[in-house]
């Protein structure tokens, strides 16, 4: 059967008629805005600009937080009571504390691994004559998604009895070096290890992109003084360089540790969470929508949620330390 | 600091002596150290790309038997796969209606988040009302929360509806047909918002006060300012948030996945694609195909506005 083109139609028309329909919303509120009293505070004025967002932020994302806490407390349905029963059987059950350890090595590696990529290979490229190519091929992986990504990769761990012709890049590397090709996403905990060189992978561009801009901002006086006095490109590193770019090091890894927390698709799309590669998200997703457990995939969020403040909180301290050292 | 800068002297470098002639070599023995270092993680990153890309252009049957390495010796293009993936077979498998799809969810929640966000984010920064701080750190707030800690009571909003006591606020969104889009524009925006009116913040509070104060005192309103003075002059963040908008919306899965399942009707590229490394993992003709149609408009978007994308990226770098 052919591609229906006519298919397609009504999902377009819905599109435009969403968007006009938004947009005239929009205008009416622009005009309304300019409409209404004249006060000392501008509470119409501000109430025509924040309500549309304000409803979506309360009921998309303030109440649920609540709810998903009380659920947590909560059974299967989400009705009867249970205590502190689903984080006991989340600390208890050992496939969970398998995913557990995933998660943990995830955050340990992903983070640390990406920023060291980006990093070294930002100072590398600096003011090369290819800089922005070679920026760009770092990146590019960036703008791609962690589905296409984890296809990428499973290509690259592809894997093909021995004595066959290997079509995954990695088994042929093992086998030129005279090994044995291996089902590489099969073997715990290496196969972990493997799914989180694909974050490595996506997330060292933004690792890189993030601290060439602070290299650049190393006040250039500083760089030739230290040439000057005879400091070779090892020395002007570790003395210079990342002493100066030091807040921002440690923001790249913070944002990077908060987004793997969150991992997700590469772990669906690579192994479904199988052969003990799950992490927190995955396994939140499959308890609470495909084996109905709404208290333990509501367990799970509320978790994750409790994993990701701590960073957030130095993270913001951070940046209130930088913004007051610049401003002295 | 460990080195004050020399602000005195007038030109530093060019006074520098000249390099010994065993400085010169050591210098560019470590220079062409760095570069080899940097062309081999440069490759280590291109290569599983470049290795897909070549296969998705190689026949079935070799994919299958040999890599894609030998394509070099062996070189055999073809578009069949493209063609396939594409069109081939029943509905349920052709990827060009999943296509339409990832662009009727990401290009409306673009425009949503957008807008909304350099709404709210112009009332926070420029008008004046008691509770406004608190306001935005609420919303600065919201960005930490992990979208799983909002799945299950959306979901069940949309399709329970709302009830107060006994009267039902909200009827469920039993949404037929293409109108199923409207819950994951709605998902989308909601998860964009946070993130979003904080950037956006950043830029519009880098306005000159004098210009708003200026046309207040010439007696504009809010309305009319936002209009003719602030979205002009906003327009590279605008475009900066548009695409990171837009690359989130079309390579998301998990949102996707809930809110609009997996029918040929709404459900996007990403989730198709999974489906497929599931069930089909061995159909690499069809998986490496359908992997580079679903990167076709992120890297035509990456490679040609890059510039704003890397700004919106330093901009949010604060992201929680």
């Amino acid at each position: 059967m052919a591609f229906d083109i006519f298919a397609e139609l009504p999902k377009l028309l819905w599109l435009v008629i969403a968007v006009a329909a938004f947009l005239a919303v929009i205008g009416v509120l622009l005009v309304a805005v300019d409409g209404g009293p004249r006060t000392r505070y501008d509470w119409w004025q501000a109430a025509c600009f924040l309500t549309p967002a304000g409803i979506l932020l309360l009921v998309g994302l303030v109440y649920p937080v609540v709810r998903t806490t009380v659920l947590s407390f909560h059974g299967p349905g989400g009705d009867t009571p249970v205590g502190w029963d689903n984080y006991v059987w989340m600390f208890t059950r050992p496939e969970i504390l398998l995913v557990l350890r995933n998660t943990l090595l995830w955050v340990v590696f992903a983070p640390l691994l990406a920023t060291a990529t980006g990093l070294v290979y930002s100072v590398l490229v600096d003011r090369s004559r290819y800089e922005s190519v070679a920026k760009s091929l770092l990146f590019m992986p960036m703008a791609i998604s962690f589905v296409g990504a984890s296809i990428i990769w499973k290509f690259v761990y592809a894997y093909r009895p021995a004595g066959a012709d290997q079509i995954g890049v990695l088994n042929q590397l093992v086998v030129w070096a005279g090994g044995e090709p291996r089902p590489w996403l099969l073997d715990g905990p290496l196969n972990t290890l493997l799914l989180i060189v694909v974050l490595i992978w996506i997330q060292a561009g933004f690792a890189m992109v993030i601290l060439s801009a602070a290299i650049k901002a190393v006040p250039a006086e500083i760089v030739e003084a230290a040439r000057i006095d005879g400091v070779n490109g090892w020395q002007l590193f570790w003395r210079i360089t990342l002493p100066s770019i030091w807040p921002t090091v440690m923001v790249v890894l913070i944002t990077i540790s908060v987004q793997t927390l969150k991992v997700f698709d590469i772990v669906r799309t690579m192994t479904g969470g199988q052969f003990g590669t799950s992490v927190i998200a995955n396994e939140m997703y499959g308890q609470a929508f495909r084996y109905g457990q709404l208290g333990h995939g509501s367990a799970l969020a509320v978790f994750m949620f409790v994993l990701v403040i701590p960073l957030v909180l130095v993270q913001i301290r951070n940046a209130r330390r930088t913004r007051e050292a610049q401003s002295l | 600091m460990i080195l004050s800068p020399p602000r005195a002297a007038p030109e530093p470098a060019r006074a520098a002596p000249r390099p010994t002639a065993v400085q010169r070599v050591r210098r560019r023995l470590s220079g062409s150290g760095a570069s080899a270092a940097a062309i081999v993680i440069a490759v280590l990153w291109t290569l599983p790309t470049a290795g897909l890309l070549i296969s998705s252009l190689r026949p079935e049957e070799q994919i299958k038997t040999t890599g894609w390495w030998t394509f070099f010796a062996e070189p055999v293009l073809t578009l069949r796969n493209y063609d396939d993936v594409l069109f081939g077979g029943t509905s349920q498998r052709q990827l060009a209606s999943y296509f339409v799809n990832s662009f009727v969810i990401a290009l409306p929640t673009m425009v949503f988040v957008v807008v909304l966000a350099a709404l709210t984010a112009y009332a926070l920064a420029w008008m004046n009302f008691p509770g406004r701080d608190w306001i935005f750190i609420g919303i600065f707030a919201l960005q930490i929360v992990p979208l799983q800690m909002s799945l299950v009571p959306l979901l069940s909003l949309f399709s329970d509806g709302v009830t107060i006591g006994t009267t039902q606020v909200l009827p469920p969104w039993d949404l037929p047909g293409a109108f199923q889009f409207t819950r994951v524009w709605v998902a989308h925006t909601i998860f964009g918002l946070p993130l979003g009116i904080f950037l956006m913040h950043n830029f519009i509070t880098q306005l000159p006060k004098s210009l708003i104060e200026a046309a207040r005192a010439d007696g504009a309103g809010h309305g009319v300012i936002f209009r003719r003075i602030v979205l002009p002059l906003i327009v590279p963040a605008l475009v900066s948030l548009s695409i990171l908008q837009f690359l989130w919306g079309w390579n998301d899965l998990l949102v996707a996945l809930i809110f609009a399942g997996g029918s040929v009707e709404v459900a996007p590229l990403t989730v198709r694609l999974a489906e497929m490394a599931g069930t089909r993992g061995e159909e690499w003709q069809r998986l490496t195909a359908g992997a580079f149609v679903s990167m076709v408009v992120p890297l035509i978007v990456f490679f040609s506005l890059q510039r704003y994308f890397v700004r919106g990226l330093l901009a949010g770098s604060m992201k929680g």
